[in-house]
């Protein structure tokens, strides 16, 4: 059996989440918005997964808007919160995922100023640089996610609510990778609408929420249907709903084991990285998830590093999936300026709820061996 | 409970399911797709057989395809993003659209979206049979028109639009062509080989694949170009981003195999229901069909009929036992007699008083039977109960 450490990119699906999916799988489940009984139970069965979701990042149900993934509740943030506005400017920290990235610079061609936040060295965000950027004219909305896919850097979301407050803005938070990993709330962040996964806790791909606060008016980017309260057209997609549902329930339950077990696995992989020459871990002193290390490995590719992992077995990324292959150094790294040659070395090892001691162990020892190899050669 | 909803959902075939439980299970085969190590390899694999097994239904090749959430997404990708791509709103041209009434609410809510941006759309009123000919939409073209959206199959009455004929047409103008094939795919022979349709959307849920899955066919030679509607990371050719769901691929391109395997099975079986089921009903007095009425000129797998004379409400529920629906799906919430059959001529009352029957794979004879016994038993108590004017 190959060790999985690439958790960050998707995890497998919780047997107990498949359980949960199962009679919405095989089942005469109906179309949620036909009114007889099938319909009704497809109905029931979605606004009870809505409550579980809520509950796991302390938010209302109605609140949460299902979507078909964390791409979507980005792009349906930033897009349905400018649309028919005047534009004014939209701000993004620079260490953001791709689909935060991407969508933020869609708008540029429609007259919004789209900037960076700096992010520091380490992983945070450069506050008075922040603050000052806040106070040079309007800003509809800011972009910040509550922990970093690659690095595992965990930002101070309330913090930058209360600015980008002050500013007469918004905040969207993607909690993607921090959704299962970290406890935290919804209300509490302060943030005005935050996107969710399924498929990063341990629930199916192909579904994900942008949960938003009542007073946000956010247009609709997929028309037609009127589900979702109008926020999203579209057949619900029942059995990953459900799923979704029951992989937050579980979350919320086994958040504070799922920490404690990774925090000593990491410990325990960390030092053995550290025994290594030339090894640095980025974010290394700030608050970071539990589960993610991200370092850099001198003198070697990322990308080439992964490949000879990859054939002893072992499945590390060197940064998003959604980036791989393009040959470019991580932005995220590039982002906390980091040098591109270390940005280039980079692998990232993201652990699950499965992950065991040894498998760490076998993973240093293989780090270790292609090392040698390499000197050797 | 006797299910004739099957053109709202449809349950998934067991074979889909088998063909999708190994990439639900921790097995190894749960990577993400766009990974670059051996999970995410094995994931891609089975979303490019995937691929391959939609394109073949439809007569494409699998570079053709593009993978979605299903066809709201397919049909709001199509036509936003052909619009875009030609620089509408930004560039100030004016851009023209034709597309019919009678179109899946999807289409005509991105259309509306699209006239509060400037765009112009022409909305088709089909003939009494819901048809809207290749004559009727050369008609509307103009100058600026640059796509044409229309629908294959209605998902209401069952009509089939003469896209074949319509098609080649389009080309010579260079106007393009968006259909809509979530009720064809699988229900009528589709080969875009020789038919010259440039987009066209497809939908897992409706022809025994899992929900939340679709397709978007976009053409290769000549090339059909958009802009993409959901950025970030570039899969998809960069036309749609977004973690690709591997089981629910796997499960949609498995139906495409399997509806193709069983195609002509499968029509024959819904035909010969549909018909038998009309066998029965039209002895109602003044019942009326909606949609063509040659059952040759129609789906196989639907019939639409109105009851002038009962009131609609009643008559569904006193269907208690019978999940049919009095239209889309997607319309059900709002209390509005069918838009489709307004279309058509009938009026409030007459579209109210209206049913679609569906067919699936496993309707049997004797459930038809037994529906059309209800049926006929509660139209005539109905009828006598509170007997409203038959405008029929």
């Amino acid at each position: 059996m190959p060790i999985y450490l690439d958790h960050n990119a998707t995890t497998p699906l919780d047997p107990r989440v498949l359980d949960a999916m199962l009679p919405y799988l095989t089942g005469p489940y109906g179309n949620a918005s036909s009114v007889h009984r099938y319909g009704r139970a497809a109905r029931d069965a979605i606004e009870a997964a809505r409550v579980q979701v809520a509950e796991l990042v302390g938010a209302e149900a109605s609140e949460v808007t299902f979507t078909s993934g964390a791409t979507e509740s980005n792009n349906l943030a930033l897009k349905g919160l400018t649309e028919g506005r005047v534009p004014t400017r939209v701000l993004y920290g620079a260490t953001e995922h791709p689909a935060i990235l991407e969508a933020a610079e869609s708008l540029r061609p429609h007259g919004w100023g789209v900037e960076t936040i700096a992010i520091d060295r380490a992983g945070i965000v450069d506050w008075p640089a922040f603050e000052a950027q806040l106070a040079r004219g309007p800003v509809r909305v800011a972009a910040l996610m509550l922990a970093n896919n690659e690095t595992g850097v965990i930002q101070d979301c309330a913090r930058a609510a209360r600015l980008v407050h002050d500013a007469g803005g918004l905040l969207h938070v993607d909690a993607v990778q921090a959704g299962g990993k970290l406890a935290f709330s919804f209300a509490a962040t302060g943030a005005d609408l935050m996107g969710l996964s399924a498929h990063k806790l341990y629930g199916p791909k192909g579904v994900g929420a942008l949960i938003v606060k009542s007073h946000v008016e956010l247009l609709t980017q997929l028309h037609g249907g009127g589900q979702e309260r109008g926020l999203r057209g579209g057949t619900e997609n029942l059995a990953a709903i459900v799923g979704f549902g029951a992989a937050c329930e579980l979350a919320a339950a086994e958040v504070g084991q799922r920490i404690d077990r990774w925090t000593v696995l990491r410990a325990r992989l960390e030092a053995g990285l550290r025994a290594l020459p030339g090894i640095t871990i980025f974010g290394d002193g700030s608050p970071r998830l539990a589960n993610t290390v991200q370092c850099g490995v001198a003198g070697w590719e990322g990308e080439a590093l992964l490949m000879a992992l990859d054939r002893k077995g072992i499945a590390v990324s060197s940064g998003s999936a959604c980036a791989s292959g393009t040959g470019e150094p991580s932005h995220v790294l590039i982002g906390m300026g980091c040098e591109r040659d270390t940005a280039f070395s980079a692998i990232r090892i993201s652990l699950g709820v499965a992950t065991t001691e040894t498998e760490i162990d076998r993973f240093l020892a293989v780090l270790a061996d292609l090392r040698a190899q390499a000197v050797a050669a | 409970m006797i299910y004739l909803d099957y053109a709202a959902t449809t349950p998934i075939d067991e074979a889909v399911f088998e063909a999708m439980l190994p990439y639900l299970k921790p097995d190894g085969l749960h990577g993400n797709p766009a990974s670059t190590h051996g999970p995410g390899f094995k994931a891609r694999a089975a979303v490019e057989t995937a691929r391959q097994q939609v394109a073949a239904l439809i007569g494409a090749e699998a570079s053709e395809i593009i993978w979605t959430s299903g066809a709201t997404e397919s049909n709001n990708l199509a036509i936003k993003g052909a619009l875009e791509f030609r620089g509408f709103p930004k560039n100030g041209k004016p851009v023209h659209i034709v597309t019919s009434k009678t179109e899946h609410k999807c289409v005509l809510d991105t259309c509306r979206q699209l006239e509060t941006l400037g765009a112009r759309v022409s909305y088709l009123k089909p003939d009494g049979q819901g048809r809207v000919t290749a004559e009727a939409v050369l008609a509307a073209i103009t100058p600026d028109t640059v796509l044409v959206s229309l629908m294959w199959v209605n998902n209401e009455i069952g009509t089939v639009n003469d896209i074949e004929q319509l098609a080649p047409r389009l080309r010579e103008r260079g106007v393009m062509l968006h259909v809509d094939a979530a009720q064809a795919a699988g229900k009528l022979a589709i080969d875009l080989k020789t038919v010259a349709v440039d987009l066209l959307s497809v939908s897992a849920h409706k022809l025994y694949g899992p929900k939340g899955v679709g397709a978007l066919y976009v053409r290769r030679k000549p090339r059909a170009r958009l802009s993409p509607q959901m950025h970030g990371g570039g899969h998809e050719q960069g036309m749609r981003s977004g973690t690709l769901a591997t089981h629910q691929v796997v499960g949609m391109g498995a139906a495409c195999a399997l509806a193709a395997a069983r195609f002509d099975a499968d029509v024959a079986h819904w035909r010969g229901l549909r018909d038998a089921l009309w066998a029965r009903l039209q002895t109602i007095p003044g019942v009326l069909r909606n949609g063509p009425t040659d059952g040759d000129r129609a789906a196989p797998h639907l019939l639409n009929l109105s009851f002038p004379g009962v009131e609609g409400e009643s008559l569904r529920a006193s269907l208690g036992g019978i999940a049919v629906s009095s239209g889309s799906a997607c319309s059900s919430a709002t209390a509005e007699p069918s838009y489709v059959l307004r279309a058509l001529g009938r009026d409030d009352e007459t579209a109210n008083a209206s049913l679609r029957f569906s067919f699936g794979r496993r309707t049997t004879a004797a459930e038809i039977e037994q529906v059309a016994d209800t049926v006929i038993a509660q139209v005539a108590w109905l009828r006598e109960l509170s007997p409203l004017p038959r405008n029929g």
